[in-house]
C-alpha cells in the first residue's frame, strides 16, 4: 500500500509531461521556415535564416489553423503570408530590416488562438499580428492582442464584432453583412428564386452572422426564407434537417458553414433527392470542398473574396508567384493572407515608428492600397470595404462567374 | 410513415455502430474496471485505415468498379490492423501498470488517446484534412417501402453490425475462451488460481474490443463518406455516445452494450427528427443522467457490492 501512494504522484507527473509534451508538439508546430521548435520561447533575433539582414529584424506573428477540421485556413493563408515576407525581404525589407515570420498553431481552438496570441505578445515580443480565418477564434485572438496594445490584421474573418473588440484590430476582407446581401441578391436576381431554405452551424459566429444577414436581406429583396435548421460544426447526419427542408420546397439551399461540412451536406442533398442549387460563403473557399463533396457540390455557388479566373494584373502576378512557390492554384485565403502581409509592411513604411499605436494609426489610415482581392481602404470601423466575387463549382474547381460591387 | 420509417432505419443504422464501439468499452471495464479512452480513437483509427486502403486499391478513381470482395477485404484488413493496434496499447501502456492505482491507468488512457490524435494527423499518416471515402461497394437503393428509399450501404452496414455482434455473443458464452473472460471479469485472482493466463486473456479482449471498433470504423464511413480529419472532436463526441451506451446498457455487461448502442441510435435520431435537431446531443446526455439516476447499474446491469 505504501509503495502504492509513492507511486502515485510520479507516475502522474509523467503522464501530465507526456500529455503536455503531446499538445505542444501539436499546437504550436512552426511552419516551414519558422524559428524553434515546440520548445520555442527563443527571442526574436534567434531564429535566423533570413537573407542580409541590414539593421537586425522584424518579427511579426501568425496564428492559424495549421491542423484541425479547417486546416486548409491556416496553411493557405501562412503560405501566403510567407510569400509577402519573401517578397518584401528580396526587395530590402521594411526600414532596413529584415522580416521575420512566426506562426502558432491553434488547431482552431479558441483557447488555443488565445494562448497563441499571448506567446506571440509576451514569449516572442512580436511587432504585429496575422491572423485568423474564422470569426469565433479571431475574436479570442484580438481581445488579447487588444490588451497588449498590439495590432492585429485578420486577414479573413467576415463577423462584424471582430473588428469591434477596439483600436488595435483591422480586417482587410468585406463583412458578413455584405456578403449576406451579396448571396441574397445573387440567388434573387440572378438565380431568380422566390423561396430559401437555410441550414447553419450554430457552434459558429460566422455561420450565424451570414445566415442572419442574408436572411435579412433576401427578405428585403421580396424573397421567402421557408425554413432555418441548425448543426453543428462536424455532424455527420443531416437527414432531420434535410427531411424538413426538403418539405418546404425552396428554390436554393442556403449552407453558411464552413468546407468540410458543406461538401458532407452535399451529399446528403444530393442523396435525399433535393436538387436545387446550394449557395454558400467564403467558408466554402477550399479545395477540399470538391474533395468531398464530389459530384454532389457541382453546380453549386459560393461568394468568395477574388477568383484566380479574375484579368487584373495583380491577380495574375499573384497567381503565378504562388504557384511558382507551392505548385497549386492559390484560394481565397491565401490571396487575403498575402493582402494582409503587404498592407500591413506598407503600413509600417509610413509609420514613424513600429511601436503599437503609431503602427496601429498607419494601419487605419490605409486608402486606395491596391490588393489582390480589390482595394483597400480602412473605414472608421477598421474594416476593408470591398467588391465579392461569385464562383460556382463545375469539374471540381471554382469558376467565376460575377463580381458584385458594394452598393453606393 | 414516411418520416418514423426514415427515423427508424436510420436509427437502427447509427445504433449498431454505437453498439460495435460500446462493446469494446464495455469489456475492457469488465475485466479490468477502468474506461479505455483510446478506445474512440481506435474506432477513427479503422475508419482512417478503411481510407487509406481503399484509395491504395484504387477505389478513389472516378472509374472504378466497387466490389463485394474488395470491401469485405477492406473491412478484414482494418480490424486486424486495429487488433493489432489494440494489443499494442495494452501491452506498452497499460500492462506496465497492472498493479498501480486505477487512477493512473485512466491518465495514461488519456494520453495514448492524444497520442493517436497527434500521430494520426502527421504528413506521413492521415494528413490534417478531412477526405472523402470512395465508395467500395455499390450504393443501391433496393427499394423503396412507404417512401422511405432503402440503400444497400444501409442494410449492409446494419447486417454487418449485427452479424457481428451475434459472434461475438456466441464466442463469450458458448466458447472455453469465453468462459475464460468471464471468468477473469468476476475475480481475476481466482481466475489465476485456477490455471487461467489472465494476462493473455486480457490481451485476446482488447484485440477483440478494437477490431470490433474498426468494424464501426469502416461502416461509419462508408455510411458517411465524408471523413471528418482524424482529430477533430466530432470523432470524440462519438466514442462519447458509445461510452453512453456502454453506461445505460449496463456498463461491464455485453448484452447491455448491444442494447445501449441500439437504444441511444433511437433516441438521438427521433429526438432529432421529432422534438428538435440542435440539441440532438442533449437527449443522449440526459437520458444518461436519467439512468445514473434511477438504476445506476444500467439496464441490463446487477447492482454489485464493492469489494473492500
Amino acid at each position: 500500500m505504501n509503495s502504492n501512494v509513492t507511486r502515485i504522484p510520479t507516475t502522474i507527473a509523467l503522464t501530465l509531461a507526456l500529455v503536455s509534451g503531446l499538445s505542444g508538439c501539436g499546437g504550436n508546430k512552426p511552419a516551414e521556415g519558422g524559428a524553434g521548435a515546440g520548445s520555442a520561447a527563443s527571442p526574436a533575433g534567434g531564429g535566423g535564416g533570413g537573407p542580409k539582414p541590414a539593421g537586425g529584424t522584424i518579427l511579426i506573428g501568425h496564428y492559424g489553423s495549421m491542423t484541425g477540421s479547417e486546416a486548409t485556413f491556416g496553411q493557405s493563408t501562412d503560405n501566403g503570408i510567407r510569400l509577402a515576407v519573401r517578397e518584401r525581404n528580396a526587395a530590402g525589407g521594411v526600414k532596413g530590416k529584415t522580416i521575420e515570420l512566426k506562426t502558432y498553431d491553434d488547431q482552431g481552438k479558441a483557447q488555443e488562438a488565445g494562448t497563441a496570441v499571448t506567446r506571440l505578445i509576451t514569449d516572442d515580443r512580436v511587432t504585429a499580428i496575422l491572423g485568423e480565418v474564422a470569426s469565433t477564434l479571431s475574436l479570442a485572438g484580438g481581445r488579447v492582442a487588444q490588451q497588449y496594445g498590439v495590432p492585429m490584421i485578420s486577414p479573413s474573418s467576415t463577423n462584424p464584432a471582430v473588428t469591434q473588440i477596439g483600436d488595435m484590430v483591422f480586417r482587410v476582407c468585406f463583412l458578413d453583412s455584405f456578403q449576406g446581401w451579396v448571396e441574397a441578391k445573387f440567388a434573387r436576381e440572378t438565380l431568380k428564386a422566390g423561396k430559401a431554405a437555410i441550414l447553419y452551424d450554430q457552434s459558429q459566429a460566422y455561420s450565424k452572422g451570414l445566415k442572419d444577414y442574408f436572411k435579412k436581406a433576401f427578405e428585403y429583396q421580396g424573397g421567402i426564407v421557408t425554413t432555418e435548421q441548425a448543426y453543428s460544426g462536424g455532424d455527420q447526419d443531416f437527414s432531420a434537417q434535410l427531411t424538413t427542408i426538403r418539405a418546404t420546397k425552396p428554390d436554393v439551399l442556403f449552407v453558411p458553414g464552413y468546407y468540410t461540412d458543406a461538401g458532407n451536406v452535399s451529399i446528403q442533398v444530393r442523396k435525399l433527392g433535393i436538387t436545387v442549387p446550394m449557395l454558400g460563403g467564403d467558408g466554402w473557399d477550399s479545395t477540399q470542398l470538391a474533395a468531398i463533396g464530389k459530384d454532389a457540390i457541382e453546380g453549386s455557388y459560393y461568394s468568395n473574396h477574388y477568383s484566380f479566373q479574375e484579368e487584373r494584373p495583380e491577380v495574375k502576378n499573384f497567381v503565378e508567384k504562388y504557384k511558382a512557390d507551392y505548385g497549386r492554384v492559390p484560394d481565397g485565403l491565401a490571396a487575403l493572407g498575402y493582402d494582409a502581409a503587404r498592407l500591413l509592411f506598407d503600413a509600417m513604411d509610413r509609420a514613424e515608428s513600429l511601436e503599437g499605436k503609431t503602427l496601429g494609426a498607419a494601419i487605419a489610415a490605409t486608402k486606395g492600397f491596391k490588393g489582390v482581392t480589390g482595394i483597400i481602404s480602412m473605414d472608421e470601423n477598421r474594416d476593408a470595404k470591398k467588391s465579392a466575387v461569385i464562383v460556382q463549382m463545375k469539374g471540381g474547381i471554382p469558376v467565376y462567374v460575377t463580381t458584385i460591387e458594394p452598393p453606393q | 410513415m414516411t418520416k418514423f420509417l426514415q427515423t427508424l432505419m436510420d436509427g437502427v443504422a447509427v445504433g449498431s455502430l454505437y453498439a460495435l464501439i460500446a462493446l469494446g468499452y464495455t469489456m475492457v471495464y469488465g475485466i479490468l474496471q477502468f474506461i479505455n479512452f483510446a478506445h474512440s480513437d481506435v474506432f477513427v483509427l479503422g475508419a482512417w485505415i478503411s481510407y487509406t486502403l481503399a484509395v491504395g486499391l484504387g477505389y478513389a478513381a472516378a472509374d472504378a468498379e466497387p466490389s463485394v470482395l474488395a470491401a469485405v477485404g477492406i473491412l478484414l484488413a482494418a480490424m486486424a490492423a486495429c487488433g493489432a493496434a489494440g494489443f499494442t496499447i495494452e501491452r506498452l501502456a497499460y500492462r506496465p501498470l497492472r498493479r498501480a492505482p486505477r487512477l493512473n491507468v485512466l491518465i495514461t488512457a488519456i494520453g495514448v488517446s492524444l497520442l493517436l490524435q497527434n500521430v494520426g494527423q502527421l504528413k506521413w499518416f492521415f494528413g490534417t484534412q478531412p477526405q472523402r471515402m470512395p465508395s467500395v461497394l455499390a450504393d443501391r437503393v433496393l427499394g423503396s417501402v412507404a417512401g422511405v428509399q432503402v440503400h444497400l450501404v444501409d442494410l449492409i452496414g446494419a447486417g454487418t453490425a449485427l452479424a457481428l455482434m451475434l459472434v461475438l455473443d456466441r464466442l463469450i458464452f458458448h466458447t472455453r475462451l469465453g468462459r475464460a473472460m468471464r471468468a477473469v471479469s468476476h475475480d481475476t485472482t481466482v481466475a489465476a488460481l485456477m490455471g487461467i493466463n489472465v494476462d493473455a486473456v486480457i490481451s485476446f479482449t482488447f484485440v477483440l474490443g478494437s477490431s470490433l471498433a474498426a468494424a464501426a470504423g469502416f461502416l461509419y464511413a462508408m455510411k458517411y463518406p465524408g471523413l471528418n480529419q482524424p482529430a477533430h472532436a466530432t470523432w470524440v463526441l462519438l466514442g462519447l455516445k458509445a461510452f453512453v451506451a456502454a453506461v445505460i446498457g449496463g456498463i461491464g455487461n455485453v448484452r447491455g452494450a448491444m442494447l445501449g448502442g441500439i437504444l441511444i441510435g433511437f433516441i438521438e435520431l427521433f429526438g432529432a427528427a421529432y422534438l428538435s435537431p440542435h440539441l440532438r446531443d442533449i437527449y443522449v446526455f440526459s437520458i444518461l443522467i436519467l439512468v445514473l439516476l434511477v438504476r445506476p447499474s444500467g439496464i441490463l446491469g446487477r447492482a454489485v457490492a464493492e469489494k473492500v
